[in-house]
């Protein structure tokens, strides 16, 4: 029954959606089949609203009648229509029930397809042309169809709560909660009919919702469409794009409006629903990438929307230039839009109708009128290439700045650009880090932070923080400094981890074209060059005058809602409240910003970890070979300092952390941060048991200078994962290793309340960055965070978490294949210092100190306990360390070592110059890989080897051993010249108890 | 007019052999270059007036007039801007009462500004030269153990910065290629004084260097002397070297056709 009447509850909705005008035409509709549909054109915009599924029932509850009033899904009128009306709709759609199901008969797979289809037919009777392309789009879609249920039955959840909460307001509340509590009801029945199908064929397709987009041009025009509710972004990206007639399309993306000017990304990977957080879908069609060479584009007309972006750019003063440089910008854009002056036509006051700067003075216009006519006989395309010679040499072309404060609290900005990251006081550069300068970028709450490579006669890498307003803004730098690296200096871009259970972190990665690909793809583009039309920029450039988007924008925002705020209805139930609506938030990539209360936070997904850690890590061969030899000592200098001192507060003084054994003395962490993390954990998992804290990317560049070498794609790019498991690592910092060291040093020190120790753990690392300081006048960080902020967050949620715990068994092993190859070039040994560190699961309850306080480490990984293993790559080396923290699960843990009795002749520590090392992280289903491949030379000896890891993850359904073979076999095929040297086994297994304090 | 020149005391300044000097200067840029060269009248109560290049930074159009670190020379700065107006330049003037800048501590690579934090220039200062042009990037440069910015490095050619060997020297050239998205070649000599040059890119004679003489300094003088495809021409600069005083010091040049 319950299925009945959600399905019910569907067609209301559908009938709701249609709108009055509708009623007349449905019928016709509803008689025809989706493909008659299809075919059928109907130019009509309300015919595009019809676009809901019509949902075939023919028992109509008094319940779902009721629901019906309430859906607030309706558009404004059809809301209030007399039942009799609606329902009237609704009978007379039965006929494309019977067409789905006739379809339905096979297997529910078949279902599903079928129900996203016919409503996709419907709802785009006119567009027969674009149809196919979009139809192939959500018919892949429909795969994951199962998945987004689940995920909106959750985000429906909070907001059902808040309507609760707010019983007392007005009539529009109860709709609301009522349309939530529909909507769950809806979810319940589509998971029920995956199961039923078969049996109840009368079961409706699923109805397909629509939300009206509108896309906001550079020429100032508007683009609207219909986007399927949970289309991705890059389905829109496309459908613009199209729109636009515009091939080379990486160098681009869709801006929208967060609280009136904080403007994000539009994320093409992931569905758009989960991106913007308020109703109108509005975006902005802008320049994301500006190619630092515009001649290279291939088509004019792409460097056409790139003039137009500048010239929005340089109206609104963003990109500053000097009067002279306005006047000849200007005098171009003249040209191509007026073509050559003409006396006759362009009389005085011909150029004040546009806008050329910010503020624009009679002497720059006459000036530019003065330019205009010298340039006379160049063509429309020649003047914007003119236009962009001029415009990318000015200084701040390209750069994307971002408010922020140094460690001092004073105002700067950070500018992210294809060469790295410029760090300006006012408006004069005071500092800049070029991407190869860099080995990380991480985001911690609002603090954003690089860690940057030593400087010549330096031993340290050094890290420098930065405030950012808040959460958020730090995410969103950090999401375009990572997109803008691998636009700019990558080859191809980094597979985006994927872990799928327990990763905390942001999985981010930039998943479009790089330069270079779309470089090369744009060499393919084969077509005459396209017609456009270069519409003048007067209008536009006026009313953007000041500031441009922001303005436009909410103009747009405040008559949207008249005319499309209905389609979008079934998302979000009421633009009311912003709270709401972030509540709803399930993107994962949308961490809650922090100004949440505790209870949404707990509703909230995981995903909003305030603790989350990102950061990409940045490394190079030099600077391995730098830290290599004797220096690998040295370089875990801080971390290991770090170490020590942790191990101080908790009473075990390990000196000896610097040869090889490191016993890493547990260490407490406070269970009040723990707890929260592990909530996380929980909801994730219930979705999708993926909570990704922190994660690190680490990119080698083994060309120094520029990505151009093509060979050097795959190598160029890697990824450590450090895959956290639910509750519990610490991480411990690794002794030796050079490259994974790094990614650990600072961060934990925020998950803990307790300044004290974070401040002691951090010393050396302070002390260095006092040297950084005079010398630079960057600030490095300071480690102690705003704990209380976070630690109030998390205490309410503290409960939740164990729940989460059940079993996770998690399987790591290590293979350690070596290849060595005779090469000579190389003239260094070393001993090599490789190691891997291997971040565990690691829950070990004895150790569990929830009241004393400070036990804490240091490491700078997030709250996550991780118990670490080191191994060290010789094997007469070779040690594992297992570090274990405090845990709030119990958990058994095995380790297992298998290794071959050969072994190379790294043996004895002697120096061998690492000349590079990589990381790749790659996964399935239950294992994540973690491919580490280091090359070495020893007395001319080459040496390559590779270390994987592989952490199978997964509760007893799945057969470790097995999973284990294979991997092993998969490494074998992989590297067939290579021998198998070591296999360690980690086996951890959590009890099922749990731990509550 | 350089007669009470100051700075840590030294040797006394020839004035007469300052003054041919001075005029075999003017005369090389004026006869065997073909500038067109305006020469302020000496001001007796300005001791430092001969150094123009304080005064002012000029680019393209425009002219930014300086508010000078040293209090007393804030007054040379009125003779330079009549002629810069004269010139019909964009002139900005400097008034922020807290703002300094001599023109000494502003290197100007033809693609970005640098500017020396010294003791005669600050923070402000430098803003209000990025915001005179917006154009270019504008990066400050922490100067130390010299007078000015360009005391040890200059433009040597059109991407080459001449640069001294003094470890003060060396760490501002550090601080430089960081902040830069291009990278400059360079020229480095063994005396930061030498290190001071003007270039000029002349349409009828290209590349032109005008570099201290070998009696001065010869080891830098023979650093010159490999770069092939400039023109060089040695000037010696004794006696205002005594004072501070590089070659740069003594002009302000003006890229512009000129009507007058």
């Amino acid at each position: 029954m319950t299925t009945e009447v959600g399905s019910e509850t569907e067609v209301k909705k559908d009938s709701e959606q249609l709108g009055p005008d509708k009623a007349k035409d449905n019928p016709e509709e509803a008689s025809e089949t989706p493909e008659n549909q299809k075919s059928r054109e109907t130019p009509s915009e309300e015919a595009q609203d019809s676009s809901s599924v019509p949902a075939p029932t023919s028992q109509s509850s008094p319940s779902s009648q009721k629901k019906e009033k309430a859906s607030p899904e309706s558009k404004g009128i059809s809301r209030f229509l007399p039942p009799w009306l609606k329902k009237q709709k609704s009978y007379t759609l039965a006929e494309p029930k019977d067409e789905t199901k006739k379809r339905t008969t096979g297997e529910q797979q078949v279902v599903e397809e079928s129900e996203c289809q016919a409503p996709d037919r419907i709802a785009q009777p006119q567009k027969s042309l674009e149809e196919a392309a979009a139809e192939n789009q959500h018919n892949a879609k429909a795969d994951d169809k199962e998945e987004k249920h689940s995920v909106s039955s959750a985000e429906t959840q909070p907001a059902k709560e808040d309507g609760k909460e707010r019983e007392v307001e007005k009539v529009a509340k109860e709709k609301e909660e009522k349309q939530a509590e529909k909507e769950k009801r809806e979810t319940k029945e589509v998971q029920t009919a995956e199961i039923k199908t078969e049996s109840i064929p009368q079961k409706s397709p699923k109805k397909i919702k629509t939300v009206q987009c509108k896309v906001m041009l550079l020429d100032g025009t508007e683009y609207s469409c219909d986007l399927e509710k949970r289309a991705k972004g890059q389905v829109l990206f496309d459908k613009v794009c199209e729109h636009l007639n515009l091939l080379e399309k990486d160098y681009f993306g869709l801006l929208f409006y967060e609280n009136s000017d904080q403007k994000n990304w539009l994320d093409s990977s992931k569905e758009i629903k989960r991106q913007i957080r308020s109703l109108p879908w509005i975006f902005a069609f802008n320049v994301k990438f500006y190619p630092p060479d515009p001649s290279q584009l291939t088509e004019d007309i792409t460097r056409y929307f790139l003039c137009l972006q500048l010239r929005q750019d340089i109206a609104s003063g963003r990109l500053p230039c000097s009067f002279v440089t306005h006047a000849l910008l200007g005098s171009y854009t003249l040209q191509a839009e007026l073509g050559d002056h003409d006396p006759e036509e362009h009389r005085s006051d011909y150029i004040s109708e546009f806008q050329f700067a910010p503020n624009q003075t009679q002497e720059m216009e006459e000036k530019v009128a003065e330019l205009h006519k010298t340039h006379r006989g160049l063509t429309p395309a020649q003047a914007d290439s003119q236009f962009l010679e001029n415009a990318k040499r000015l200084s701040m072309y390209g750069v994307d700045l971002h408010h922020a404060k140094d460690s001092e609290g004073v105002d700067i900005m950070l500018g992210v650009c294809a060469n790295g990251l410029l760090i300006y006081k006012d408006r004069l550069r005071i500092n800049r880090f070029a991407w190869p300068k860099i080995l990380k970028i991480s985001y911690k709450r609002s603090n954003f932070y690089i860690k940057v490579r030593p400087a010549e006669l330096e031993q340290f890498e050094s890290t420098i923080g930065f405030k950012l307003p808040n959460h958020r803004a730090a995410k969103r730098l950090w999401k375009v400094c990572v997109e803008h690296h691998t636009f700019f200096r990558l080859v191809s871009p980094e597979q985006p981890p994927k872990a799928k259970f327990l990763t905390l972190g942001s999985k981010f990665r930039y998943s479009g074209r790089t330069q270079a690909q779309t470089r090369q793809a744009s060499n393919l583009i084969d077509r005459p060059a396209p017609y456009f039309e270069r519409t003048s920029s007067k209008r536009v450039s006026r009313s953007l005058d000041g500031a441009p988007m922001g303005i436009s924008d909410q103009g747009l925002l405040r008559d949207f809602p008249a005319t499309g705020g209905q389609a979008a209805g079934d998302k979000i139930i009421d633009i009311e409240a912003a709270g709401q609506a972030k509540l709803k938030e399930g993107g994962r990539e949308e961490d809650g910003s922090p100004v949440k209360t505790p209870q949404l936070e707990l509703t909230q997904d995981g995903k909003s970890l305030e603790e989350e850690i990102t950061s990409i890590l940045f490394s190079k061969e030099g600077f391995r070979a730098g830290t290599g030899g004797p220096f690998a000592a040295a370089s875990v200098g801080p971390a290991e300092g770090a170490a020590g001192e942790e191990t101080a507060a908790s009473a075990a003084p390990p000196p000896q952390r610097h040869a090889t054994r490191a016993e890493g003395p547990c260490t407490g962490v406070s269970d009040a941060d723990k707890s929260s993390h592990e909530t996380l954990d929980i909801v994730e998992e219930k979705k999708q048991a993926e909570v990704g804290i922190e994660e690190t990317l680490v990119v080698d560049e083994t060309n120094k200078g520029k990505m151009q070498v093509a060979t050097d794609a795959g190598e160029t790019c890697k990824v450590e994962h450090l895959s956290k498991k639910d509750s519990s690592s610490l991480p411990s910092d690794s002794s030796s290793s050079s490259s994974s060291s790094e990614s650990e040093d600072e961060e934990v020190g925020e998950y803990q309340p307790h300044h004290r120790a974070i401040e002691e753990v951090i010393r050396e690392e302070q002390e260095e960055e006092e040297d950084m300081k005079k010398k630079e006048h960057e600030e490095k960080i300071q480690h102690v965070e705003a704990t209380p902020e976070g630690s109030k967050l998390n205490v309410p949620v503290e409960h939740t978490q164990v729940t989460a715990e059940d079993l996770v068994q998690e399987n790591a092993v290590t293979i350690a294949t070596e290849e060595k190859n005779l090469s000579e070039e190389i003239k260094q040994d070393l001993g090599e210092e490789k190691e891997e560190e291997q971040l565990k699961l690691n829950g070990d309850v004895s150790h569990v100190d929830i009241d004393v306080a400070p036990q804490i480490i240091c490491c700078s990984e997030p709250p996550v306990v991780k118990t670490e293993m080191v191994t060290i790559s010789d094997a007469t080396q070779r040690t594992e360390i297992s570090t274990k923290e405090v845990p709030i699960v119990q958990t058994e843990t095995k380790t297992i070592t298998y290794e071959s009795p050969q072994f190379d002749g790294s043996a004895g520590g002697n120096a061998g110059v690492l000349l590079s090392a990589q990381t790749i992280t790659s996964e399935s289903i239950s294992t994540t890989t973690t491919t580490h491949i280091t090359k070495m030379v020893k007395g001319g000896v080459s040496e390559t080897r590779i270390e994987k890891r592989i952490v199978i993850t997964g509760d007893a359904d799945i057969d470790h051993d097995e999973a284990l073979a294979q991997a092993i076999k998969e490494a074998k095929e992989q590297h067939p010249d290579m021998s198998v040297t070591r296999v360690v086994v980690h086996k951890e297994t959590e009890l099922a108890e749990e731990d509550e304090e | 007019c350089r007669q009470a020149l100051r700075r840590a005391p030294g040797p006394e300044v020839d004035f007469a052999r300052a003054e041919r000097e001075h005029q075999l200067y003017v005369g090389v840029l004026r006869g065997k270059l073909g500038l067109q060269v305006l020469e302020l009248p000496a001001d007796e109560s300005l001791p430092d007036c001969a150094f123009v290049e304080d005064a002012a930074v000029v680019c393209e159009e425009t002219a930014l007039v300086t508010r000078p670190g040293a209090p007393s020379r804030r007054k040379e700065v009125e003779a330079v801007k009549r002629v810069l107006e004269s010139l019909n330049l964009n002139i900005v003037e400097m008034i922020d009462e807290n703002a300094t800048l001599d023109g000494g501590d502003v290197l100007f690579t033809g693609r970005e500004f640098f500017v020396g934090l010294s003791r005669r220039t600050n923070q402000r200062g430098a803003e209000i030269l990025a915001d005179t042009f917006k154009d270019y990037a504008v990066s400050t440069v922490p100067v130390h153990d010299a007078l000015h910015l360009k005391s040890f490095c200059s433009m040597a050619g059109p991407n080459l910065i001449a640069i001294g060997s003094s470890e003060a020297a060396q760490k501002a050239l550090k601080t430089m290629q960081q902040m830069s998205d291009h990278r400059y070649d360079k020229l480095t000599v063994p005396d930061d004084a030498a290190a001071n040059c003007i270039y000029l890119n002349i349409p009828s004679k290209g590349h032109v260097l005008l570099h201290r003489a070998p009696e001065e300094y010869p080891e830098s003088a023979k650093v010159f002397e490999k770069l092939k495809d400039h023109m060089l021409i040695p000037i010696a600069n004794t006696e205002l070297d005594k004072v501070d005083g590089s070659l740069t010091c003594c002009s302000v040049l003006i890229n512009k056709t000129s009507e007058l």
